[in-house]
């Protein structure tokens, strides 16, 4: 045993006992999983939150200067700064807050005058900055020399070209609306439609031109006609390259000497530098999304492939979650030990799932289902992740050889990208091990036990057919009764394959899984999350609130802040701040109340806005860039082609400006249109009341402002949404049929039926009549060809020998009549020469009537006839139709041209005078209890069933003796061989007999044994008999002259001769049992194959055993299966195959004895088997074809057959498939399964399924529709394989 | 990546019995056209993703820079992958040895996902030199074909099909039809040869299983129900 093997061997052991623990204690091992996943995830928590929301730090205003470019000496204080504070910022952003109010407020101005003056005033404010000239020792410093300069708008911003400065500083403020021209102000006559020109007008997601210029949200700049307060704030925005400051502090001392904030409460303290996280543009998103779609596709083609489970979404979802939480684990560990991930975790996470992959789960899966069913859940468990454990060790050894070469690239990025997947393999393959296998065992519990619940209807409504103790096919026909067909012929509907138009079978599938439900319902969320997060009221301002007031930077935490803020104000260089002591902040309410009453107010508005509007400076002031769209900073900077991604600008404390305007200014500065258009003149009371009093209500007049635009987005989106749902409806209403649900519509009723493709497509079906060959009173029970003779036998016991080019009767085989009375055991040389006798005598004229075409003229020695027997039934006849039918002249016209007369006339015969036959034999039934059920193989259940149909049966033979049923005597026929021309029956009776196929004369026979033979092998000249009592039987054929081929075989213009030998049929042919296996199995014997040298035998035992041909030595006991054999399949390259009644599919090494792989194929038994070079074809009794492929045991997909014809299959060539329907046949390219051709045949048999398929050498097939063959000739086939 | 205009695949040599039955010329048509919209769509998001190394961080217009690339390189690509996709499965079908190794869309979803990796990693890893890149991307190719393809002939028409691109990049950037922003060797990238083998290998894969599966997705899904 090699080292390799050894190591099988363990790492099977140790999943065999591993599988074992997880199926016994699910729970306890999920429990302990999950908190594995906790424990391994909550580094996470210590990881920011992925998004692109900005990072603040704050620094104290003092001594304040940049960061060195490199901050190796701060490793040791880690906690002091943040890692991205190295070096200088891109801009200093100096923000000077301008409230401007005009008091006292007389009645007689207008609303405009709220915003006109103060606004006029920010021209004037502008040049005073402008024109702030800094002289020190150091020299003069004027602005232009500190600011930021920029040199040029992005050349897409055409709009923006006269709103934003295009060279020389960044300096903004409301007056860019006007080109910072005063004159242009002053004639506008509508500044709020010149404001809100560039407003979008869609939901806004960024920061837009009026909040840029304005630098402060949009509704606290208080310029709208329905403002409450009066009050008017914007800020002029400076944007410094460098840090000077002395220029800051005299520009702040200035601005704060010429209009003095009185009641200010600012402390201008500290410095705020933000931090931006990369952006994610749409340029990069279309990428990512495309990897995201490409990621669920794979999901999504994977999870679906997890089949015969008991929740086919819990497991699915159990794999993804499996594999995300590796992938988390993964990130946690690897934050747990010190790296931290640097990559784009968005990024290179949809590779990491590829790279991991849900491969080994759907293996797992697979394995543990494709165990038998009937074993309990835990040995199944351990079964299928012991047999998997080797490939899935070998994958992850594989995987993780892969990543270590990446390992080695020696680039930072793969290098990361590697350590992760590493730790993700691992901690995948741990997950897959204890939670997923023990989710997959609480699954299969479920099953087992829903099986139980619903195993049995579906086979009760079965067709009677379960070939229990003989070869399958056997039972297929005795399901029919050929007196009902439409009972059998009719399916159930969910059976069918429809075949609809591609457009209905696109919208049953949208249906189905109402996809249009599920869009709609996901792009409702979607849009209610857009809203909730954009709205300006909404989620997002909460979160910013949250994190002000979490962050250090907020009021209430401001004693942990690094500096101590009690030494700033002493400090301080401005001596124009009034400071409050930092612990005692005073709310706004405080200094509204210290504030100068306002003299002229009416008694009304006292009462109305009780607290003065006057101007106040509270901390929250200070703050206010945070209410700003987080976007703002960057949009402002991208402008100018400057990205802040990755990098941080530094917030300078706000100079507060304060400006009190009285009426007279305010009058002055009025534009002559305002008191028309804006203000239609009214009396003083309602004048006065204005449009603050009418129209909002509340109190907060802005945010109703705000909610109503909410409600108006709110109700557009639902009412898009309804339309939505109506077009859609509209839609389904159109494209879908009244009758959904009924399939089909009825004129394609007669032709729905067509079986098409799994993948749904059917192609052209073409209709060709077929040879019919008609003959037998009963159903077709065997059928045996050697590629020249097509042998067929029925119920009744007739064996019929067919030309298989022509379709010529040859030969019928029908029992002599003296059987009944010459008794059991008589001599059988005595009988043969008899037979022979009568022959020559009364066989030429019939023979010569019948089949006009002799092919077999040439024959030398003119030997006996077809239908030796007739003279001696002659004599038997006691009716007139018979003796019509038998002594029948030669017909010239018969009814159907391409019908054979040769064997036509038993049809006739039935059709003739059918009743007064049964009511005979009805009579009869209770005198002559024919034969005994007892003498068939020992089948339970529904197989007995076909035997009522066998008595049903009965009556014709019995009342014309010419087609004499003998049962007692001989037993019916249950298997058959051809070879050569000679035929070997195998009888229930025990009795073998060999036939000459061509004269129809029994060449010797053999009675030793009385128990059935079930089945047969005629290799070489050697002959082996499957007994129902479970023995052997090795018989050799010996012939007294030598072999001559006989002439007429070789037919020409048909290049295939036949290889095996011809016996001359002047020989004779003695038949010795050379050997016998008393007990080869306990059980009967259902399935016999040979090749090769090999003969394998299946019982009901559950065992295979295979024997060598020559000595009839048993090799192996092949055990695996849970169920008796059903059917055994073995060719020259010694495959061996097998399946059972537990419908399971077993390969076997035949050398070795060993089983090479075990498929779980068919829910009820496996009916057929055949193999091709690279592919095993099954079918079971759930009426499924399944192709599968040889070497790794995997389905490569399956075929729905029609009822009852489930198999009836044959392989054409190594990758042609031939299967039959109802009323035709199907061809299949075997290696893509796709339907090639269906091609009926005829019309009659429309509505008869074919029960069987036999593939003769010259490409012809021979279908079996009850009673009657049908020969189907396809020469394209023949020129396919030529 | 013009090659595949001179080599039309052509009808494919069947036997008379399947070209007389099944339509297949439609069914080729079908596949064509699938293929030429999944090219053209990787193509896009592929430039995509190379040009956004160099272009401005804030494109003033996104759509602009999706077609920002010579109009005509997207349809060729769409071309070339219609007609390699279509090659492979009819060299299978020549040779005689159907692809059977990993036949599964969830397998071919893993591969396109691995191709769009390797674009990545090309366009957004920082290389300390173009040979590492070269060879980094040279083995993240081969391990692609060695995960989901294991064909020789599939490797055949790999290296064949990179080849024959890259010198057609050659001719038309030396004819200045075409140009690379920066060029390392011999007027166009390294890595150009590496990433249409693993073109190759990837539309050659999503061709095998188009070949294979037609119509699958509606039908498997009627047939669960």
């Amino acid at each position: 045993m090699t080292l390799t093997e050894r190591l099988r061997e363990k790492i099977s052991r140790a999943f065999y006992n591993h599988g074992l623990l997880c199926a016994s204690y699910p729970i306890p091992i999920i429990l302990f999983t999950g908190l594995c996943i906790l424990a391994c995830c909550y580094p996470l928590l210590k990881l920011p939150l992925p998004g692109t929301g900005p990072v603040e730090f704050t620094t104290p205003m003092k001594d304040y200067l940049p960061p060195p470019v490199d901050s190796d000496h701060k490793q040791g204080e880690p906690n002091d700064q943040p890692e991205w504070y190295v070096g200088a910022p891109v801009a200093y952003i100096q923000q000077i807050f301008v409230k401007s109010l005009v008091s006292p407020w007389p009645k007689n101005l207008l609303a405009v005058d709220v915003f006109r003056s103060p606004l006029s005033r920010a021209f004037q404010l502008v040049e005073e900055i402008r024109n702030h000239v800094l002289r020190d020792s150091s020299g003069t410093r004027s602005l232009e020399d500190v600011c930021l300069q920029v040199t040029d708008l992005l050349p897409g911003l055409k709009k923006l070209r006269n709103l934003l400065p295009e060279h020389g500083c960044l300096l903004l403020s409301p007056g860019n609306f006007w080109q910072n021209d005063r004159e242009r102000f002053h004639t506008d006559p509508d500044i709020i439609g010149t404001i809100h020109q560039h407003e979008p007008k869609t939901l806004q997601t960024s920061a837009t031109l009026k909040d840029l210029l304005f630098g402060v949200p949009g509704k606290y700049s208080g310029v709208s006609l329905y403002t409450r307060k009066r009050m008017v704030s914007y800020t002029i925005t400076l944007v410094f390259q460098r840090y000077h400051a002395k220029f800051l502090g005299s520009l702040r001392a200035r601005l704060m000497l010429l209009h003095p904030s009185p009641n200010c409460s600012l402390r201008a303290e500290s410095l705020v530098h933000v931090h931006f996280k990369e952006e994610i543009g749409i340029a990069e998103l279309i990428p990512l999304v495309t990897t995201y779609i490409i990621l669920f596709a794979y999901i999504y083609f994977s999870t679906r492939k997890i089949d015969m489970v008991k929740s086919k979404w819990g497991l699915a979802l159990a794999a993804v979650v499996t594999v995300l939480s590796s992938l988390l684990m993964s990130v946690g560990l690897c934050t747990l030990f010190g790296l931290t991930p640097t990559l784009n975790g968005g990024e290179i996470f949809p590779y990491l799932v590829v790279v991991i992959g849900l491969e080994n789960v759907l293996v797992l899966t697979k394995s543990v289902v494709s165990t038998p069913v009937d074993l309990e859940v835990k040995l199944r468990i351990a079964q299928g992740l012991s047999s998997e454990s080797w490939s899935i060790m070998k994958n992850m050894a594989t995987e993780l050889g892969i990543i270590l070469i990446g390992y080695f690239t020696l680039v930072p990025a793969i290098q990361e990208f590697c350590l992760f997947a590493v730790v993700g393999l691992v901690s995948d393959f741990f997950l897959q091990m204890l939670f997923f296998t023990t989710v997959l065992s609480i699954d299969i519990r479920r099953m087992e036990l829903a099986d139980l619940n619903k195993r049995l209807p579906p086979e009760a409504c079965l067709p009677p057919a379960k070939p229990v103790g003989r070869p399958a096919r056997h039972e297929r026909q005795l399901a029919v009764r050929p007196s009902m067909p439409h009972t059998i012929t009719l399916q159930p509907s969910s059976f069918r394959n429809l075949r609809l138009p591609k457009r209905l079978r696109v919208v049953y599938f949208l249906a189905r899984t109402r996809l249009a439900q599920r869009l709609i319902m996901a792009g409702t969320v979607v849009w209610i999350g857009i809203l909730v997060y954009t709205d300006p009221a909404g989620l997002r301002t909460y979160l910013t609130a949250q994190v002000t007031e979490q962050s250090p930077l907020g009021e209430g935490a401001l004693a942990p802040m690094p500096v101590p803020s009690g030494v700033l104000p002493a400090s301080h260089p401005d001596p124009a701040f009034s400071i409050f002591p930092p612990d005692t902040p005073k709310p706004a309410e405080n200094q509204t109340s210290t504030g100068e009453p306002s003299g002229p107010m009416g008694p009304a508005e006292g009462v109305h806005d009780s607290p003065v509007p006057e101007v106040t400076w509270g901390p929250e002031d200070e703050e206010l860039w945070r209410k700003l769209s987080f976007r703002h900073w960057p949009t402002l900077f991208s402008y100018y082609n400057i990205t802040l991604a990755k990098r941080y600008i530094s917030l300078l404390p706000v100079i507060p400006v304060t400006l009190r305007l009285n009426p007279r200014e305010a009058l002055e500065g009025r534009h002559p249109q305002d008191g028309r258009s804006a203000w239609p003149p009214q009396g003083p009371g309602p004048a006065r009341s204005g449009l603050w009093e009418t129209n909002p209500k509340g109190p907060g007049g802005a945010q109703a402002h705000g909610d109503v635009t909410l409600y108006k987005v709110g109700a557009l989106g639902l009412a898009a949404g309804i339309v939505l749902v109506l077009l859609l409806l509209c839609l389904y209403r159109v494209f879908c049929p009244r009758n959904y649900g009924q399939p089909g519509g009825p004129g394609r009723r007669k032709r729905g039926e067509l079986p098409c493709d799994d993948y749904g497509y059917a192609p052209p079906e073409t209709e060709i009549v077929p040879l019919v060959l008609r003959g037998h009173l009963m159903d077709i029970e065997c059928l045996a060809s050697d590629g020249m003779l097509l042998v067929s036998c029925c119920l009744a016991g007739h064996v019929c020998v067919w030309d298989a080019q022509t379709g010529d009767c040859l030969t019928r085989i029908p029992q002599p009549g003296q059987r009944q009375d010459s008794g059991v055991g008589s001599v059988f040389e005595a009988q043969e020469s008899w037979e022979r006798l009568s022959d020559g005598g009364k066989g030429g004229p019939e023979e010569s009537g019948d089949s006009p075409p002799l092919r077999y003229r040439p024959q030398g020695p003119p030997p006996p006839s077809l239908f030796g027997d007739q003279p001696d039934l002659t004599c038997l006849i006691d009716t007139n139709f018979s003796a019509q039918l038998r002594l029948q002249p030669p017909e010239p016209a018969q009814p159907e041209p391409r019908h054979r007369g040769g064997c036509g006339r038993a049809r006739e015969s039935l059709g003739y005078d059918f009743s007064r036959l049964v009511q005979r034999v009805y009579q009869e039934e209770g005198l002559a209890p024919v034969h005994s059920p007892a003498l068939r193989p020992p089948s339970p259940g529904p197989v007995l069933l076909p035997a009522p149909e066998e008595e049903g049966g009965l009556p014709p033979e019995k009342g014309s003796p010419s087609l004499i049923w003998a049962p007692s005597a001989d037993g019916s026929i249950w298997s058959l061989e051809l070879q050569g021309n000679l035929i070997v029956v195998g009888r229930s009776s025990g009795r073998l007999e060999v036939w000459d196929a061509i004269e129809g004369v029994l060449r010797c026979s053999s009675e030793e044994v009385s128990s059935g033979i079930t089945a047969l092998v005629f290799l070489d000249k050697r002959i082996v008999a499957a007994r129902l009592n479970g023995s052997l039987d090795f018989f050799s054929l010996e012939t007294h002259t030598a072999l001559s081929p006989l002439q007429f075989r070789g037919t020409p213009g048909r290049g295939s001769a036949p290889t095996s030998p011809v016996y001359s049929s002047s020989d004779t042919v003695a038949c010795h049992l050379t050997h016998t296996v008393p007990c080869a199995h306990q059980k009967p014997i259902t399935a016999l194959k040979a090749a090769a040298g090999r003969l394998v035998t299946g019982s009901q035992d559950h065992t295979l055993r295979v024997f060598r041909l020559e000595d009839s030595c048993c090799l192996f006991t092949l055990q695996g299966h849970s169920g008796a054999i059903t059917t055994v399949y073995i060719d020259q390259t010694m495959v061996l195959a097998s399946g059972g009644q537990d419908g399971a599919i077993c390969l076997w090494d035949v050398l070795t004895g060993s089983r090479v792989s075990h498929m779980f194929a068919h829910r009820g038994d496996v009916t057929s088997l055949t193999c091709t070079t690279s592919c095993v074809i099954s079918s079971g009794l759930d009426d499924l074809i399944s192709i599968w492929d040889r070497s790794t045991g995997i389905k490569l997909y399956s075929i729905q057959q029609d009822l009852g014809c489930g198999a009836s299959l044959g392989v054409i060539s190594d990758n042609l498939l031939v299967t039959g329907g109802q009323g035709c046949v199907s061809f299949w390219d075997l290696n893509y399964g796709d339907l090639l051709q269906t091609v009926y045949l005829g019309k009659n048999s429309e509505a008869q399924p074919a029960r069987q398929i036999l593939v003769l050498d010259n490409a012809a097939i021979v279908c079996n529709f009850g009673s009657e063959l049908s020969l189907v000739y396809v020469p394209s086939v023949l020129e396919k394989l030529d | 990546m013009t090659e595949g205009e001179t080599e039309s695949p052509g009808p494919e040599k069947c036997g008379p019995y399947i070209s007389s039955v099944t339509s297949r010329s439609v069914n080729l048509m079908i596949r064509g056209v699938v293929l030429f919209s999944i090219g053209v769509f990787l193509a896009l998001v592929l430039n995509l993703l190379q040009i956004q190394r160099n272009v401005t961080l804030f494109p003033p217009d996104v759509i602009a820079s999706i077609f920002s690339s010579a109009w005509w390189v997207p349809p060729c690509c769409g071309t070339a992958s219609a007609v390699i996709g279509l090659l492979y499965p009819c060299i299978d079908k020549h040779l005689g040895e159907p692809h059977k190794f990993k036949r599964e869309w969830s397998s071919v979803m893993r591969c396109v996902a691995v191709f769009v990796g390797i674009n990545h990693a090309s366009a957004k890893v920082d290389f300390d030199n173009n040979i590492q890149l070269s060879l980094t991307l040279a083995a993240l190719s081969i391990g692609l074909w060695w995960t989901f393809d294991r064909s020789r002939s599939g490797f055949g028409l790999g290296v064949g099909i990179a080849f024959l691109a890259t010198l057609v990049t050659q001719l038309l950037v030396y004819n200045g039809v075409y140009q690379y922003t920066s060029p390392d060797f011999l007027y166009v990238r390294s890595w150009l040869p590496c990433i249409f083998f693993a073109g190759g290998i990837t539309m050659g894969n999503i061709g095998r299983q188009l070949a294979l599966y037609e119509c699958k997705v509606i039908a498997e899904k009627s047939h669960q129900e």
